[in-house]
């Protein structure tokens, strides 16, 4: 697929998958870089994005979905505007990865995989994230904050808040 | 952002540049950065193994194998292309070395491919990093684009007729993807699930093509190798375990951190005075050495124990990725054991039957003795089951599994019985939680 038909994504992540898939031995090896792509613009990975890329991969889409299902990090219906992903595995228990999750739960009133009603915040109790050393820690979308109290996590939970308010929630 | 640690006691070679920008590639080149791939490219592939067999580097993944040999098994002639792959896939509980190799000193890794490149006649590297890495994704693609700029990769590096391209990937949640021949899957643009080996990947890996995979730290470690010499390397650390590792230690120390240590370091050392001691003043109650799938050790097994593949083995665990994760007295066992299952049976990608099964038959009797609805009965099936899984799968995530359960009920037995009869747990507090 070129970037003149139609394309569900914006033009600036259309020409970059026009460039990705002809940058492997095999075309096929750009999926899992793509869905994870169309996931950050899009929000999810619907049934229009696995299409897509289905036909710019020259695969099915039920091959792609297929594909998609296995790794974590993909979803299939949206999330919040920030998606909070606290590591309560080993390292992060120890040092208080479950009392941040609690806290976490309190705050935005929500549990694991849950949105809040404004779509501001989702919820997600993660596997290790690789910040062990600086435990507890969490993920919101990409950006990691670490050696966490209950107190840094309001602050980091109104940083985000202010952001949006002044972004729009998605 | 990660915080840097420093102790006297810290041997600086892959750490070197670490919190000196070297990020940016004039300062790299300022510290004597790319000398070891000319240098590389000047005296050629023999020389190059030589040195790497001569600094007994073994791989910092996990299984410890010799890099020099591992890149001597790759055929030299080949019909279809040869690849290097770099596993910077990272997600071993316990283990965040490679974060820190990618924030400070990506140069280093891109060194390191080329030079295994050049050592089993590859021409393109590929360098995957978990998805939840993206800012560190950003921060190598930006060092690759600069070194294409710098002509140190394409089609001609540094002037030669020797091509060499790397890519850079991005994985999207999955454990089992660290699996070597479960990242060439991914790579492939599938689900990642193991091969059968044989054939192993230095003669079958990736698009079928002879491939060397190696850890992100084994890779950066080579560069620094090929400057000091296989020798002066490998005589900084202790016997048949040549150089330094990136020990992450994590848990209940008071100063928590990635420290780069000689092989054979002393564990004990290395809890109460690199680490800073035990949190509060508390006591010890274990150790699990080397990332969630190594067996648990106890106060006394770590007295003398040298920090090296051999040594750790011996002494019934493994060094594995070189994360330490320490746990005092408050630690409840059945809590900890549960939390590690959780983790393996969440991650089975589920193609062996033992490791689908068996991870989930461990983590459903884990979260009832937990409950405390177990009987003497489950304690003993939960090493039947463990022992079972064991060596019966495609990979070794099944042994991963299994390896620590055994050490957490045949150490912890007492803690276990503990549990019976509905006695509460002496330190409940969570994990009624699953993880879906
Ligand atoms: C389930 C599983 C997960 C693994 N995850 C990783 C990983 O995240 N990073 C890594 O370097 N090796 C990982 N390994 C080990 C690799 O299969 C492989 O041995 C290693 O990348 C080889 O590199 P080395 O020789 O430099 O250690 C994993 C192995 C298994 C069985």
């Amino acid at each position: 697929m070129s970037t003149e038909t139609m394309s569900i994504f914006s033009p600036a992540l259309a020409t970059r998958f026009d460039a990705l898939v002809l940058k492997y031995p095999v075309k096929r090896s750009a999926l899992i870089p793509m869905l994870l792509y169309a996931q950050d613009e899009v929000g999810y990975v619907s049934d229009a994005v696995m299409a897509e890329i289905a036909e710019r991969l020259s695969i099915t889409a039920l091959d792609v979905k297929n594909v998609a299902s296995y790794y974590s990090m993909l979803r299939f219906k949206p999330a919040g505007k920030y998606n909070v992903q606290v590591c309560t595995n080993i390292s992060c228990m120890l040092r208080g990865g479950y009392e941040i999750f609690d806290h976490l739960q309190e705050k935005l009133g929500i549990g694991h995989k849950g949105v809040t009603a404004d779509g501001v915040f989702s919820l997600e109790e993660v596997e290790c994230i690789g910040v062990c050393c600086w435990a507890p820690a969490i993920q919101v979308n990409y950006d990691f904050h670490d050696e966490l109290t209950n107190d840094k996590v309001d602050q980091v939970l109104a940083d985000y808040k202010a952001k949006a308010a002044t972004e729009g929630a998605r | 952002m990660p915080r840097l640690v420093s102790h006297p006691d810290e041997v600086k070679i892959v750490t070197s540049r670490f919190g000196k920008g070297a990020a940016d590639i004039d300062r790299f080149l300022e510290l004597g950065g790319y000398e070891s791939t000319r240098k590389a490219l000047a005296e050629g592939p023999e020389w190059i193994i030589n040195e790497m067999k001569a600094s007994g580097l073994r791989g910092r993944g996990g299984a410890g194998f010799p890099t020099g040999l591992k890149w001597s098994f790759v055929p030299k002639v080949s019909a279809k292309p040869k690849y290097v792959l770099v596993n910077g896939d990272e997600s071993e509980p316990g283990t965040c070395k490679d974060h820190l190799i990618f924030l400070h000193d990506p140069h280093a890794v891109i060194e390191g491919t080329i030079i295994a490149g050049l050592a089993i006649g590859a021409k393109t590297g590929f360098i995957y990093l978990r998805g939840e890495y993206r800012y560190l994704i950003q921060i190598v693609e930006k060092a690759v684009a600069d070194a294409y700029a710098k002509g140190f990769l394409g089609k001609n590096i540094f002037g030669s007729d020797t091509e060499f391209q790397i890519i850079v990937q991005t994985g999207a949640g999955a454990y089992e993807v660290g699996e070597e021949s479960a990242l060439m899957e991914s790579l492939e643009g599938k689900r990642g699930i193991p091969r059968i080996k044989p054939p192993f990947p230095a003669v079958v890996g990736l698009y079928g093509g002879p491939t060397v995979i190696n850890n992100a730290e084994t890779i950066a470690s080579v560069p620094h190798i090929l400057a000091m010499g296989g020798p002066a390397y490998a005589a900084v650390g202790s016997e048949r375990n040549g150089g330094t590792r990136l020990f992450g230690i994590s848990g209940h120390v008071n100063n928590p951190g990635i420290y780069e240590l000689p092989m054979g370091y002393n564990l004990k050392k290395m809890i109460y005075e690199v680490a800073g001691g035990i949190r509060g003043g508390r006591t010890l109650k274990a150790v699990v050495p080397g990332g969630s799938s190594t067996p648990v050790l106890l106060p006394h097994e770590i007295e003398t124990l040298g920090m090296d593949f051999d040594q750790v083995g011996k002494a019934g665990s493994m060094l594995g990725s070189g994360g330490v994760v320490v746990l005092d007295d408050t630690v409840c066992m059945v809590e900890f054991a549960l939390r590690t299952i959780s983790f393996y049976q969440h991650e089975s990608c589920g193609w062996c039957i033992p490791c689908r099964e068996g991870t989930d038959w461990l983590k459903k009797s884990l979260t009832r003795f937990h409950a405390g609805f177990g009987t003497m009965k489950d304690i003993d099936n939960i090493q039947y089951l463990a022992e079972n899984m064991m060596g019966r799968t495609f990979c070794p995530l099944g042994d991963a599994a299994a390896m620590p359960t055994l050490g957490f009920v045949k150490k912890f037995r007492k803690e276990f019985e503990d549990h019976l009869d509905g006695k509460p747990c002496p330190h409940a507090k969570h994990l009624d939680v699953a993880l879906v």
